[in-house]
């Protein structure tokens, strides 16, 4: 039998418009084969710009903003749907082939409530009638675990939240019965605690509803959770296309093996040793607001290690390290660097207080001033503390790029002619340049491609290293925790509801946060999502 | 970097405009007020534009009225320009009540049209050269703080703001150095707007009877005097109106161009 | 209390507390400025002794803050006393004139707004092709041109080149409503002219805004026909933008009537107000511009009260 959808030597191609250049053709996807069979689900996995949802578009012969599929053929139900009329498109998408988003809060209509959509499509094709489709809907509502099904439907999307929203729409996918649904990165949004329950919610009404399904992720192990098969992609071509369990455990290429072990640094922990950093019952709120976020915060930090401080987003890690730098000054506690109690408030500190105490950011982007070169960038600190100038200055700029592997050639270069890694080298070597004492990192690897952030992580515990400074690593994500960390404090609703050593931290008992936070990161393991989940049944019925 | 054409086209004209500005008294054919034919004479040799209602070259009219209109539309946009973006970054960087107290303010002066301002303002007011500038620079100067205060505002919550302030950099170094390059492409196509703004202004008062006063000319005055030859279809009667459209759109062109290179918001138009 | 009704309440107080402002700042602004009624009664000439007369007679020399009341209490109840010129009631002559104001403004609103919003729609519908080119070329020129300047191109094209119609606008008492159409027909092409393009203009990027939300792209995965995307998921959305966007030129066009008045000799109140600023007639200026203040303020508490209406999220609270 002919496989649902098959894809041969796609080519996918758009114009660019470069600022004050002639427009030229780019090509985004070229010579792509790849197929899926009924009811089986198929990983599509690459970096930011490796053209995976261009793909999945594809499949619905949809090109996103002037993205044009010039060659191969995309053969659906049997027929080549490239090159297909208007009407002949319309009639198969939302009939065939359906697609969740990425951002559900933007992808529903804000005018209209949610069971008008979630139906609409069964009603337009004349799949079913309405009173089959709402009842419908209210079955896919249950199946994905929304509260209250019955009623869901009369709510308006802002009134949900982000999570119920992104089932919604895989309801609203579902409802009219598809061959195919494309899945578009619907889980990298979500915090890691609800990730886990929307992924488990979409695999089994994948399962149940025996639809098959293109699933496009950057997360090799979110993807390894339900796909069948996976095709991993890098710049629009085919690194390697094959059955899970074969990506997982024996990969071929080289770039698939370092996707596979991105999450596996080996660190291990270091010694006791005596606090650079003290925070003691630090309680801090915004102006104009009447509740705290950080509530009686205590964390140490020993000299030359990294205490990592993780959490979900509004957990108040990020506002821990505000109060740390005197941005937020807190309300009450005291925060002690380096042997000196450090004044709340920004302005009062003193210039070494300043100096020994840096920060980088998560968007390397805007952390730099994008009408000052790096040399500029990085030689200001020099200057400010240091009083260097003139050919010093320069010298101790390429000492400091050398030692961030950049090497020569961009000390006259705009953070704007730079990659995303490259940038945040550059950062780096902005804090390096004040010979701190303690480096706060906010989310600094969060934005990049997970080879790229790797790479940070690794220059991150080399430069530890060489110069003994030490790391506040604040981080939503548990792998680079356990890759970088030597002490843990898990933030939770402003508070530290856990603190100690990484393998205290992570070994149990754990509390009931730390257990669902620790368990809902997804691993590079298959059927882990079954046996998170079959333990964490076990666990409730025999309470 | 490429430059396209429409913008091409609006720097040369701005820049014959300005030229003719500067040099009126001598480029110009004939002095300002001296008549030297009949009424209406069609366009000449001697005459390239014809004579006006009372037999005064028009051509030597339209340059030395573009000196003053330019003058005053200039004087006037400068100092909205400096009192609005010196204000406006204050308001920013300061916040606080000064930031509340001069947007309180700058809301209610623009709750009400300028126009209507302008002409209740000049009914108490002498009319002469000083007042206009004042009265239009201050009117203007709203619109101007509200972008520059928008512009400066969405820089200082970058995070490169913020890591000077970390570093311990002062006040200066974070509006000179940070804050301001990145806000001058916004604030110059800005100016070109408010540039303009002020050349219509100034016209219209003058068509009015409520600016330039005789024997001073500009061009919304020369409209005015010569609105009658239009009814006997004399086309030179428009001259000077189309040399105000003309002035507007290729400033525009220029205006456009620039701002069409950042990434920022544009400023609200007259009212 | 509803989260709709409670803005909306509030955003009527802010509009009530703003005229207020704006009819101190319009007495502060004539009165705070060197020379007063009696001044410009006498001119510059007069002596001191005739000053203080008629400054008395007048009741100049109460606190201002008294005399402000009274100003502001009189125009709520009607009397907006009488002109220094020529000893006329006020009200009866802004009475007279309003109703052409209004008239002028309607005309071209009549025309303009409809008209706008199809050249938007097409001008998004075909958005960066060459109707698209084409309109927003015409409209990008005629936004450079003041009222004034675009009303002369019209005269000298449709009296001259093509001549269909009279330079003037004459309007009298009794006169029949064909007539005053005939009458009104090239000062509301010309205001048509003005408003259109920023009306254009702004209808465009409201739809375009709303065409490139995520969710169209949604619709249009359903299989959806191109009319059914727009009405049903990009007109809800954008028909708050747009009426505000129509409201918010009204209010432009409001004021646009005074230069157009002057140019056609159009006996209305803009006309009214540019010749007593002429004369110096200070409590004709400040009654007719606090008119038109509170007209422009109107319109814009409207389109704002529009935007929260329209708005689902506050409709439809959590």
């Amino acid at each position: 039998m002919a496989d649902l959808l098959e894809i041969r030597n796609l080519r996918i191609e758009a114009t660019s418009y470069p600022p004050g250049e002639a427009p030229r053709d780019v090509v985004l996807v070229d010579d792509v084969s790849v197929s899926v069979a009924k009811g089986k689900v198929l990983g599509l996995i690459g970096e930011s710009g490796a053209g995976k949802s261009t793909i999945g578009l594809s499949a619905m012969a949809y090109g996103r903003g002037g993205v044009r599929l010039t060659g191969g053929e995309i053969l659906l139900n049997g027929r080549n749907i490239r090159g297909m009329n208007a009407s002949g498109l319309r009639a198969l998408r939302g009939r065939e082939v359906t697609y969740v988003a990425q951002s559900a809060a933007a992808a529903f209509n804000p005018a209209k409530r949610l069971m008008e959509q979630v139906i609409e499509t069964s009603l337009i094709h004349g799949i079913m009638g309405r009173a089959e489709a709402e009842k419908r809907a209210v079955m896919l509502f249950a199946k994905l675990g929304l509260p209250n099904p019955e009623s869901f439907g009369t709510r308006y999307p802002h009134q949900v939240s982000g999570g119920q929203l992104q089932r919604a729409m895989t309801a609203m996918a579902l409802c009219p019965k598809p061959d195919l649904v494309i899945f578009d990165e619907p889980t990298t949004a979500l915090d890691v605690t609800t990730q886990i329950e929307v992924l488990a919610a979409i695999k089994d009404a994948i399962h149940d509803t025996g639809v098959a399904a293109l699933y496009i992720t950057h997360d090799l192990a979110v993807v390894a959770q339900v796909a069948d098969d996976i095709l991993v992609l890098r710049h629009g071509k085919k690194v390697e296309y094959g059955p899970v369990k074969q990506i997982i455990t024996a990969p071929h290429e080289d770039y698939t093996r370092a996707l596979v072990s991105v999450r596996s640094i080996d660190h291990v922990e270091k010694a006791e040793a005596p606090p650079i950093l003290s925070v003691q019952n630090v309680t801090a709120r915004y102006s104009g607001t009447n509740f705290d976020v950080l509530k009686n915060v205590t964390v140490d930090l020993p000299a030359g290690q990294t205490l990592a401080v993780v959490g979900e987003s509004g957990s108040g890690k990020s506002t821990l390290a505000r109060a740390i730098t005197g941005l937020l000054p807190p309300s009450q506690g005291r925060i002690t660097f380096a042997g000196r109690t450090l004044n709340a408030a920004l302005k009062d500190r003193s210039k070494d207080d300043l100096r020994e105490l840096q920060m980088i950011y998560q968007m390397a982007d805007v952390a730099m001033n994008p009408r000052q070169t790096v040399g500029t960038i990085i030689g200001r600190p020099l200057e400010f503390y240091f009083g260097m100038t003139g050919e010093a200055k320069r010298k101790r700029v390429q000492e400091l790029l050398d030692q961030i592997e950049m090497g020569k050639g961009y000390i006259d270069r705009y953070p704007a002619e730079l990659s995303g890694g490259q940038k945040q080298r550059v950062c780096i070597a902005r804090a390096l340049a004040a010979k701190p004492k303690l480096i706060i990192c906010d989310e600094v690897t969060s934005a990049l491609d997970p080879l790229v952030a790797d790479g940070i992580l690794k220059l991150l515990l080399n430069l530890q290293a060489q110069e003994h400074v030490a790391y506040l690593f604040i981080t939503h994500d548990l792998a680079t925790v356990k890759a970088i960390a030597d002490k843990i404090a898990v933030m939770y609703r402003g508070q530290v509801v856990r603190y100690g050593s990484k393998t205290d931290v992570l070994t149990p008992p754990f509390d009931d946060y730390t257990d669902l936070l620790l368990s809902s990161v997804p691993e590079m393991e298959l059927g882990w999502l079954e046996s998170v989940l079959a333990r964490r049944k076990m666990e409730s019925a025999g309470n | 970097m490429k430059m396209p054409i429409s913008a091409m086209i609006g720097l040369v004209l701005t820049g014959a405009f300005l030229f003719c500005a500067v040099f009126a008294q001598w480029i110009s054919p004939y002095p300002l007020d001296a008549v030297i034919g009949g009424v209406w004479e069609a366009p000449s040799e001697r005459h390239w534009l014809g004579t006006d209602t009372i037999g005064r070259d028009i051509l030597s009219r339209m340059i030395h009225g573009g000196q003053i209109t330019i003058f005053v539309a200039l004087a006037s946009s400068l100092l909205s320009f400096g009192l609005g973006s010196f204000l406006g970054f204050m308001a920013a960087v300061s916040g606080g009540w000064v930031d509340q107290g001069l947007s309180r303010l700058v809301d209610l002066m623009m709750a009400i049209p300028s126009l209507i301002v302008a002409l209740v303002v000049l009914s108490v007011l002498p009319i002469n050269l000083t007042v206009l500038i004042l009265i239009m620079g201050l009117l203007d100067s709203t619109r101007v703080f509200r972008l520059s205060r928008a512009v400066a505002m969405d820089i200082t919550v970058m995070d490169y703001v913020e890591a000077a302030k970390l570093r311990g950099e002062g006040q200066s170094w974070i509006i000179f150095r940070e804050i301001l390059p990145n806000a001058l492409s916004p604030l110059v196509a800005e100016f070109g707007l408010r540039f303009i703004f002020a050349v219509l202004f100034i016209s219209t008062l003058s068509f009015l009877g409520l600016g330039i006063q005789p024997p001073l000319a500009d061009w919304g005055g020369m409209v005015k005097e010569n609105k009658d030859g239009l009814i006997y279809g004399k086309a030179a009667a428009l001259m000077p109106a189309l040399a105000i459209a003309l002035l507007a759109i290729s400033v525009n062109l220029v205006a456009d161009w620039i701002l069409s290179r950042t990434t920022s918001l544009k400023g609200g138009r007259g009212g | 209390m509803h989260p709709v009704l409670k803005l909306v309440a509030q955003r009527l107080t802010l509009g009530l507390l703003l005229l207020f402002a704006v009819s101190l700042l319009i007495f502060i602004g004539t009165e705070a400025l060197p020379g007063d009624v009696a001044q410009a009664i006498l001119g510059q000439s007069a002596t001191p002794e005739a000053l203080a007369n008629l400054r008395e007679s007048l009741g100049l020399n109460r606190p201002a803050y008294v005399r402000f009341f009274e100003w502001l209490g009189g125009i709520l109840t009607g009397d907006f006393g009488v002109a220094l010129t020529n000893g006329q009631d006020i009200g009866q002559a802004i009475g007279q004139r309003l109703g052409n104001t209004l008239f002028l403004a309607s005309c071209a609103a009549a025309i303009s707004v409809p008209l706008a919003i199809l050249l938007g729609l097409v001008a998004a519908r075909y958005n960066g092709r060459w109707p698209d080119k084409v309109i927003s070329g015409i409209t990008l020129s005629t936004i450079s041109l003041p009222e004034f300047v675009a009303a002369y191109f019209v005269i000298f094209l449709l009296t001259q080149v093509i001549p269909i119609f009279q330079p003037v606008a004459m309007v009298f008492p009794g006169m029949s409503f064909l007539d005053r159409l005939q009458a009104v027909a090239l000062p509301v092409i010309v205001l048509v002219l003005v408003v259109l393009a920023h009306m254009m203009r702004m209808t465009r990027a409201a739809i375009l805004n709303v065409m490139q939300s995520a969710y169209i792209e949604t619709a249009e995965l359903k299989g959806l026909s191109p009319m059914r995307v727009i009405w049903q998921h990009a007109f809800p959305n954008a028909i708050a933008p747009i009426i505000s966007v129509v409201v918010l030129n009204l209010a432009y066009l409001v004021v646009g009537v005074v230069v157009v008045e002057v140019v056609f000799g159009y006996n209305a109140l803009g006309q009214y107000l540019v010749d007593h600023v002429s004369k110096r007639d200070l409590p004709v200026v400040q009654a007719v511009g606090l008119i038109f203040a509170a007209v422009y303020i109107g319109l814009n508490i409207l389109a704002d009260v529009i935007s929260i209406i329209a708005n689902p999220r506050l409709r439809h609270p959590k």
